[in-house]
């Protein structure tokens, strides 16, 4: 029976699912409402984040054992941020498909709406306890951060559908995209700082030159120049949801070790003393 | 009141794993399952090594972050301290089996049986459909405390009326008792040891210690 941390086996892909498309779709939601308030037609957009949202939960419902049960999801919100995140979709669907006939001011509303709906996605992994990096807390500004990005990315993708990509997007993606820089070093930093699984660590090492490649400066390279050359636009967008994606389907299937065993003191066997604790398979401190 | 809580004497267990086929035993849990588990931990490096043999489960923590967690509230703590588990409202999304830093809970998507498809006579038997695609953990055989506790037996001290992997450990390393009652065996062991709780450092309160030297 190995006591190292290893990788979580109860949350695989369909889990992973929901947090790329609940990020993702938020994110669009708020690119959207901007899009709308802009006097862009954004309708067809609204309805490509509501159906990112629904195909994340979806994918969790494929997950659970017990599908059928499904309502009983609702029945613990005093503690629970996965009842909290079912009741937050609610309103998101509702203000979404409202908005399709009563226009912006409801667009935004169900993006603020969905904000809290990835906030509560964010505490979810908080609270996992059994998983080191999934508690840390920066986890939670890491799915907010990350979420808002891709959505910005899915939102330049769009943009060849509705005339040249806007200058105030281009710049509101830039500015997220250098947030989740931020807050995906800082994330990054706090882990190693208070010890976490090695191979969470490891995992996340080789994981970082990919999404500082394809998720940092291939996007932020292409805004830029987006500016002047309109179809770049797409191509930022395309690679910041890759990376962001990457990132976040890395943090659950493969990133997610567990906690492992750990002793405070080892015992005194026989006539033998007692010895050191031990917490095999990290980083820091033993026990 | 009463905190029902395990003590494991890490001096005394050799790593037997009887404890783990009691358990597997009285509980009817499938393969790949175990409620009670013994870890073998080598610790150091040549020619310092040392060996240590864990039982850990379910810690039934006084701050269960399963129970925290649960949607549907399918997780429970009982007065005593146990920690419950309704395997008619629980969903099956095994957000407690990841917030669970004892990695105690298991999620079985399919019928399993030990030997291919079709389930042994015993198995047949004892088969729960409703176990099937929910989490299930260890429950400190709480269906003997009950029933041994409405005879007027004491847990920990009554066979009938304690868990069954205390039973059967054959070098007296599981004890199981009221940690509220200064005069159980466990407080006296606790008062007269050295301790620890694992994972102590993230709050959840496990009720299980560990000793491992004299006071």
């Amino acid at each position: 029976m190995r006591a190292v941390p290893r990788q979580q086996g109860n949350w695989d892909w369909r889990a992973a699912g929901n947090f790329l498309g609940g990020g993702a779709g938020t994110g669009l939601l708020l690119f959207a409402a901007l899009g709308g308030i802009a006097g862009l037609p954004v309708g067809p957009i609204v309805l490509l984040a509501l159906a990112l949202i629904a195909g994340g939960l979806g994918f969790v419902w494929l997950e659970i054992g017990r599908p059928w049960r499904f309502l009983n999801v609702y029945f613990n919100p005093r503690t629970s941020w996965m009842t909290r995140e079912a009741y937050a979709a609610l309103p998101v669907f509702a203000a979404g498909l409202a908005a399709l006939w009563l226009g912006p001011p409801m667009i935004a509303l169900a993006a603020l709406c969905a904000l809290v709906f990835l906030y509560c996605q964010g505490r979810i992994l908080r609270a996992a306890k059994g998983i080191p990096a999934w508690r840390e807390p920066m986890i939670v500004p890491l799915a907010l951060a990350t979420g808002l990005a891709e959505g910005g990315g899915l939102f330049l993708m769009a943009t060849p559908f509705l005339g040249a990509a806007p200058r105030w997007a281009l710049l509101a993606f830039i500015v997220m995209m250098l947030l989740r820089l931020g807050v995906w070093t800082a994330y990054r930093s706090r882990l190693i700082a208070a010890g976490a699984p090695q191979e969470t660590l490891a995992v996340l090492a080789r994981t970082a030159r990919a999404v500082a490649i394809l998720g940092v400066w291939l996007p932020l390279l292409a805004a830029v120049a987006a500016f002047e050359v309109a179809l770049l636009a797409p191509v930022a967008g395309a690679c910041a949801l890759a990376g962001g994606w990457w990132l976040k389907f890395t943090l659950v299937t493969r990133a997610a070790q567990t906690q492992g065993f750990a002793l405070a003191h080892t015992p005194a066997r026989g006539a033998g003393a007692a010895g050191p604790g031990a917490r095999p398979g990290w980083t820091g401190r033993t026990a | 009141m009463t905190r029902y809580v395990m003590v494991a004497d890490l001096r005394r267990c050799v790593g037997c794993q009887t404890c783990t086929a009691a358990c597997k035993h009285a509980n009817a849990t499938p393969p790949g399952v175990q409620w009670r588990r013994v870890l073998d931990m080598e610790i150091g490096e040549y020619p310092d090594v040392r060996r240590a043999f864990v039982p850990v489960g379910c810690m039934h923590c006084a701050d269960p972050p399963c129970m925290e967690v649960c949607p549907s509230t399918a997780t429970r703590q009982r007065d005593d301290g146990i920690v419950t588990i309704d395997y008619d409202l629980c969903i099956g999304c095994a957000y407690c089996a990841v917030a669970c830093p004892y990695q105690a809970r298991y999620k079985v998507e399919t019928p399993r049986f030990a030997y291919g498809e079709a389930p042994t006579e015993s198995e047949a038997q004892r088969h729960e459909a409703g176990r099937i695609g929910v989490s299930t953990k260890c429950t400190f055989c709480v269906d003997r405390i009950d029933s041994g506790v409405e005879q007027g037996l004491t847990p920990g001290e009554d066979p009938e009326a304690t868990p069954a992997c205390v039973n059967s450990c054959i070098a007296k390393a599981l004890h199981f008792g009221d940690l509220d009652d200064p005069d159980s065996n466990v407080s006296q062991l606790l008062a007269e040891n050295q301790h620890f709780r694992m994972h102590e450092e993230l709050g959840t309160g496990p009720g299980f210690y560990y000793l491992w030297d004299r006071a």
